[in-house]
């Protein structure tokens, strides 16, 4: 729309006509007071607070549901509205507990802000406050009721926005009062958004009511460690006896590619980093048979002589290294250059979610064909084939409700089931499970079975329509159906493709080459080229053992050793444990795994929030994740893959290209803080072209070298370090010919409540699972 | 059941079919039934809506907006359903005037949403009666199935070509819900809580359609003004206030009742002519004149005639036509108590100013009446009251306030000596509707 100019407290503003004065004001630095407004939402005017006086009005105004027009005049501030604003706040604290000095939201409470701002100091009633006793309506949300300021946020978040429905309004006048989709409970999706969103102490959350105060936290903003979309997060921390303990995730300030967005993973599934039963010391097999803690001096060295014994015995061929879904990019690349230049193997791979190598091909030498997950904010039109968002993307869930939702976008759903999201849908198609590849076929005009179907023909006639699709589509897509798609896709006009895969680095640990027969950037071993130079004559020119393989050779005797970091492989794949009777096992983990359970070695891994590094998320988005949490004892893998190849005597610096030229390097102690965090000092040291690598332990020293070596992530520095997201060029990758790859895809089929291995240890996972089946189980009942 | 009652200064024109049997068709039809639709059938929308203007006619709902300009706003062309809304919830204190027009009369009104209908293009319209009235409900039931059966309803009505339905709907029990955009709500299943305006329900009303919303009386004046011609209505009333309208006369007077007045006719006149004065020969002490959402009036302020302008300039309003008229015997506080218990009741609760408003109100008129006040509540009242005007979501944050702040303006000294003792509660707080 066309920009109109008006006035504001005397000062000419523009905005395009129709802006609400609320957003046009804001946008411009003035801030008008509100409670029950919240962009994006549906508009109440009820909370009263943001009230102006527009001239030539005889009433006060509400700025959230005025559009400003041209030459309208307006004032914000003066001693009537003042006057206005403080009436309405003492009216609510004539009720209010005013218990700020316990109260959750005390210090980030926009009701404190408002008194404080308007100075409704005077208590003006003498009649007793009505009391109510708090509720707890699920494992994730209390509601305290005399806290509540009625302003519906909670309401419309849990409904406009999540479409979950499950807050409603019970009574009427001063009874008025929040009331759950179960009598006494809730039954939904656990998101906290409500509790998110709600502007005083009323809603709050089960893992971090009571807990702290806001003023007592560290704020680290990092990325979710876990599907695979990458919401930001900004976690809050506090001081511990062993380190420091996460005890909230949000992202308030609407920084990242999620906006305020966080689903009950990111923000409340963090719990398993605080766990009691975490490994914090090197474990090594002792005589007896049982696995006993050592000194880390000990377990390094134990485990560095043995690879190497049977490296040198028995070559690369008989080691194997299992790399993770959840380390940073920096981890997985230095992973798989160990395995390929210290170990001498090629015998890498790691539980795959979705087919990324085939998808990378086929978009090769298509510019901006790959969707970022921001393209989704704002799509005309959006193909969803495959997958359950809602269940196991619930941050792209998100975005497609919120695209159809504020911009009409036209949602065309494909599935073998009847998913949530087709409540969004402009057109739902049901399909069989095994008819995704018919499908392309007969979007693409090559008939088939569906064509006999009307539902699926108006459902083509209508997709073709549009000029602008963005193609999304799930694990049911691998192999040369991808190819299809892709191909079907590039048809219209203009498309973009996304593919969904299950955890925060999925698609990292495919992009930096955890593949028997890929380097990073989907480079085949076959063609190493320059990897070849960089990695010196140890890297092996044929293709290794994929992961189902490796599991068959130890079978067969013929694997000596493997190396997992961060995976679970024995749950995952139900691993027969006497296959690795015989094999030489070292396992990086936070907990004692099924598979680390096995090992002869198990070393205490830090996790993601506990690191600093770059994750992918599987929309080939990168971001920065920041060291928040800490846990005396743990290492980050990026340290002890290092620290390992540094005791089979490999060459440390080739490895990991730190300090200036010359420096020796220095390892120090092993306990201390010298893993090197990406803050604003390196920020400032890039823009300044100092860039200070100054141990081996900073992922910067090989991000360098992937960015140097992998085109696709060459992407600019500064805007990562600073905490944006940035967009993989996936089109620069060098794979060919991917139809002969084995399918190793296994769909990991998370519900929102849980997140493979990771997802065991959240006791806030099990008790809403736990609480959702009793429920169930009662309704039954009933 | 009120019975009715008479005086010779009446005008009759609305409720001439009153205790006549028009509940009855055949009945209607005799005394001038269904004639004024099908005089609006054949000389179409222009002629109602020029007749609607002559006639003054402004809205018996309590705003007195005028009712052939609101017909004139509903676009002519819209994609979607253009509705009639008949608003028969009331519930404002001291009204009862649409209660006689459905028991006595359900066809004027049935006539009057065809009329309305017509005039805007729609071929809907609903009839919506208020919770409590659900046995006026059958009544109107009946008369619209009479109607249909008639053919007067449904497809082709009078065979000239013309649909149009009616469909019927109570309440559930809220004051609120009167409110136009909270019954469109209400109407649509949801909870009864207002819509933001604009837009207004002549362009986004019900289901989003463009919507014509008015009270009974208003529509069932309709098909009288076609009838007699809009120029002869408004001659009947006072100047910009055409015609007559149905006044309930309560309280303290000899003959209480709903009687037909021309506009502008003299309150004085009404109090002591038509109502028989006050009872018991005992002194008036004030009245409140248009429901109980309208300011008090003293004695001498009430020489005044019942018209929306000269009600406003007086500082009150016309309303809804509900004149209580109190004696010498009532406590204002407790009266005040009583008025702000039904608004403190009603309040829907959306909005903070009427949510906490009205609770705080009675809660410091409650506390004074019962004998704990504090000479600073006084103030505090008014401060309340004053920070609630004009600051509300929708108007029943204005209809709680207005009339408090009369009774403290008008009545500070009987506020005063309760706070300080000299007068004393008879009524227990308990017993005030409401009031716990
Ligand atoms: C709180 C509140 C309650 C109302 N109750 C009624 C009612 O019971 N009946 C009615 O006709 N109008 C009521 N109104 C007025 C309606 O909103 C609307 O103005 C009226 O129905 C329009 O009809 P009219 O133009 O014929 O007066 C109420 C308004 C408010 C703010
Ligand atoms: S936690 Fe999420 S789904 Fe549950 S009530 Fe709150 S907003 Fe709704
Ligand atoms: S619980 Fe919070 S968000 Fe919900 S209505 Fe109350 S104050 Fe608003
Ligand atoms: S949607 Fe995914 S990335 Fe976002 S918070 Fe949930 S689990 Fe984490
Ligand atoms: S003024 Fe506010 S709370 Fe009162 S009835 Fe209207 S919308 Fe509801
Ligand atoms: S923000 Fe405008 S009324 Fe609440």
């Amino acid at each position: 729309m066309a920009d109109v100019s008006f006035t504001v407290d005397g000062k000419k503003l523009t905005a395009p006509a129709g802006t609400l004065l609320i957003d046009a004001c804001r946008a411009h630095g003035i801030e008008i007071p509100a409670f029950c407004y919240y962009p994006g939402l549906s508009l109440q005017a009820a909370c009263r607070m943001c009230v102006v006086r527009q001239e030539k009005v005889p009433k006060l105004q509400t700025a959230c549901t005025t559009p400003v027009a041209e030459g309208l005049v307006f004032t914000t501030e003066s001693p009537e509205i003042a006057q206005a604003r403080k009436a309405t706040i003492e009216l609510l604290l004539g009720n209010h507990p005013l218990d700020c000095p316990v109260c959750d939201a005390g210090g980030e409470c926009e009701l404190q802000d408002m008194t404080f701002r308007y100075g409704a100091h005077e208590s003006k009633y003498v009649e007793i406050k009505q009391h109510r006793e708090e509720q707890q309506w699920s494992p994730v949300v209390f509601f305290d009721r005399p806290r509540c300021i009625l302003c519906y946020r909670c309401v419309r978040m849990c409904g406009e926005g999540m479409d979950v429905w499950a807050l409603g309004i019970q009574n009427r006048g001063a009874g008025a009062v929040i009331a759950p989709n179960k009598q006494d409970h809730l039954e939904c999706e656990e998101c906290g958004q409500c509790i998110d969103v709600c502007p005083v102490g009323a809603l709050t959350s089960g893992t971090y009511r009571y807990k702290t105060r806001p003023w007592e936290m560290n704020h680290v903003s990092t990325v979710c460690a876990h599907c695979g979309d990458g919401c930001k997060t900004t976690l809050g921390l506090k001081r511990a006896d062993d380190g420091m303990e996460i005890v909230r995730g949000d992202n308030r300030d609407k920084s990242g590619i999620n906006g305020d967005f966080l689903c009950i993973k990111g923000r409340y599934a963090f719990d398993y980093s605080n766990r009691e039963d975490r490994l914090t010391k090197p474990l090594v097999r002792q005589a007896n048979g049982e696995l006993a803690p050592v000194s880390w001096e000990e377990a390094l060295e134990f485990a560095g002589k043995k690879l190497r014994e049977i490296r040198d015995a028995k070559g690369g061929r008989a080691i194997g290294v299992i790399g993770s879904n959840r380390t940073t990019n920096e981890e997985a690349y230095l992973l798989q250059k160990f395995a390929r230049s210290v170990l001498g193997t090629n015998n890498i791979d790691h539980h795959r979610t979705a087919d990324y190598a085939t998808f990378a091909a086929a978009l090769k030498g298509n510019a901006d064909r790959e969707a970022s997950l921001r393209d989704f904010a704002a799509a005309p039109a959006i193909l969803l084939l495959g997958g359950d968002p809602t269940e196991e993307h619930p941050g792209l869930a998100w975005q497609l409700r919120s695209d159809v939702r504020l911009n009409q976008a036209r949602l065309y759903v494909v599935n073998h089931e009847l998913i949530k999201l087709r409540r969004q849908a402009k057109a739902f198609l049901e399909i069989s499970q095994d008819g995704y590849a018919d499908l392309v076929s007969f979007l693409s005009g090559n008939g088939g079975a569906l064509s006999s179907n009307e539902k699926a023909a108006s459902f083509r006639e209508d997709l073709l329509k549009e000029e602008s699709v963005l193609i999304v589509f799930g694990p049911e897509y691998r192999g040369k159906d991808i190819e299809a798609l892709v191909k079907f896709g590039m048809g219209f006009p203009k498309a973009k493709f996304a593919i969904l895969g299950d955890y925060a680095n999925s698609r990292g640990a495919a992009d930096m080459g955890l593949f028997p027969d890929l380097l990073p950037g989907y480079v085949p071993v076959t063609a190493a080229g320059t990897f070849a130079e960089e990695y010196g004559e140890a890297l092996p020119a044929a293709p290794g053992l994929d992961l189902v393989e490796m599991f068959d050779a130890a079978g067969a005797g013929d694997l000596a050793a493997l190396y997992v970091v961060g995976s679970n492989p024995v749950s995952r794949y139900g691993v027969d444990a006497s296959a690795l009777k015989n094999v030489f096992l070292v396992v990086q983990d936070m907990f004692l795994t099924e598979t680390a359970k096995l090992a002869d070695v198990v070393f205490p891994a830090a996790n993601l929030y506990e690191k600093a590094g770059t994750v992918t998320n599987t929309f080939g988005d990168i971001q920065l994740v920041k060291k928040a949490a800490d846990r005396a004892g743990v290492r980050s893998d990026f340290e002890l893959i290092v620290r390992l190849a540094d005791r089979m005597g490999a060459d440390v610096k080739k490895l990991v290209p730190f300090g200036r030229g010359g420096v020796r390097a220095d390892f120090g102690q092993t306990r201390g803080a010298q893993s090197g965090e990406a803050d604003r000092h390196q920020v400032w040291l890039t823009a300044h072209h100092i860039e200070l690598k100054a141990s081996p332990f900073d992922p910067f020293a090989i991000f360098d070298e992937v960015q140097r070596l992998v085109p696709a992530y060459d992407i600019p520095r500064m805007d990562l370090l600073t905490g944006n997201d940035q967009h993989i060029k996936t089109e620069l990758v060098q794979i060919e010919n991917t139809g002969s790859r084995r399918d190793l895809v296994l769909p990991s089929k998370d519900t929102l409540f849980t997140s493979g291995t990771l997802g065991k240890y959240s006791a806030m996972l099990h008790s809403v699972m736990e609480s959702h089946t009793r429920k169930t189980a009662e309704t039954a009942a009933d | 059941m009120p019975s009715l009652v008479s005086h010779p200064d009446e005008v009759k024109i609305l409720s001439r079919r009153f205790g006549q049997g028009a509940a009855d068709i055949e009945k209607y039809l005799e005394m001038d039934g269904y004639k004024a639709v099908q005089a609006a059938i054949e000389k179409g929308p222009d002629w109602i809506i020029a007749e609607m203007k002559a006639s003054g006619l402004r809205g018996r709902g309590g705003a007195g907006f005028p009712t052939g300009m609101k017909w004139s706003f509903v676009p002519k062309q819209s994609a979607k359903p253009k509705y009639v809304l008949v608003n028969g919830d009331e519930s404002e204190p001291g009204t009862c005037k649409d209660h006689l027009i459905f028991l006595h009369d359900p066809h004027a009104v049935i006539e009057g949403t065809m009329i309305a209908g017509l005039a805007i293009g729609s071929k809907l319209g609903f009839i919506y009666l208020r919770g409590e009235y659900r046995y006026l409900l059958k009544i109107v039931e009946k008369a619209v199935a009479d109607a249909y059966a008639k053919g007067f309803l449904g497809k082709n009505i009078f065979g000239t070509g013309v649909d149009f339905d009616i469909v019927t709907q109570t309440g559930a029990g809220a004051y609120e819900v009167g409110e136009e955009s909270a019954l469109m709500e209400s109407l649509e299943g949801k909870r009864g809580v207002p819509r933001i305006k604009p837009p207004f329900p002549a362009v986004v009303g019900l289901y989003g359609g463009p919507t014509v919303i008015n009270n009974a009386e208003t529509i069932a004046t309709a098909p009288h003004i076609l009838l007699m011609g809009g120029e002869a209505y408004a001659k009947v009333g006072s100047e910009r206030n055409g015609g007559t309208r149905l006044f309930g006369i309560s309280g303290h007077v000899e003959r209480p009742g709903v009687y037909e007045l021309p506009m502008g006719y003299n309150l004085k006149r009404a109090i002591y002519e038509v109502g028989g004065g006050i009872r018991g020969g005992k002194k008036l002490k004030a009245v409140v004149p248009g429901g109980s959402s309208t300011p008090v009036l003293l004695p001498e302020e009430i020489d005044i005639g019942l018209d929306f302008d000269q009600l406003g300039k007086a500082g009150s309003m016309l309303g809804s036509g509900g004149i209580v008229v109190l004696d010498e015997t009532v406590s204002i506080v407790e009266f005040a108590l009583r008025t702000i218990s039904f608004y403190q009741h009603e309040s829907c609760g959306w909005c903070i100013p009427c949510r906490e408003g009205t609770d705080w109100l009675k809660k410091s008129i409650g506390r004074i009446y019962a004998g704990g006040g504090m000479e600073k509540d006084i103030d505090n009242i008014r401060y309340l009251a004053e920070n609630m005007m004009g600051r509300t979501f929708c108007p029943l944050g204005d209809a709680a306030a207005m009339p408090t702040l009369g009774f403290v303006k008008k009545f500070r000294q009987e506020f005063e000596d309760y706070v300080n003792g000299k007068a004393r509660s008879e009524t227990p707080l308990l017993q005030i509707s409401g009031a716990h």
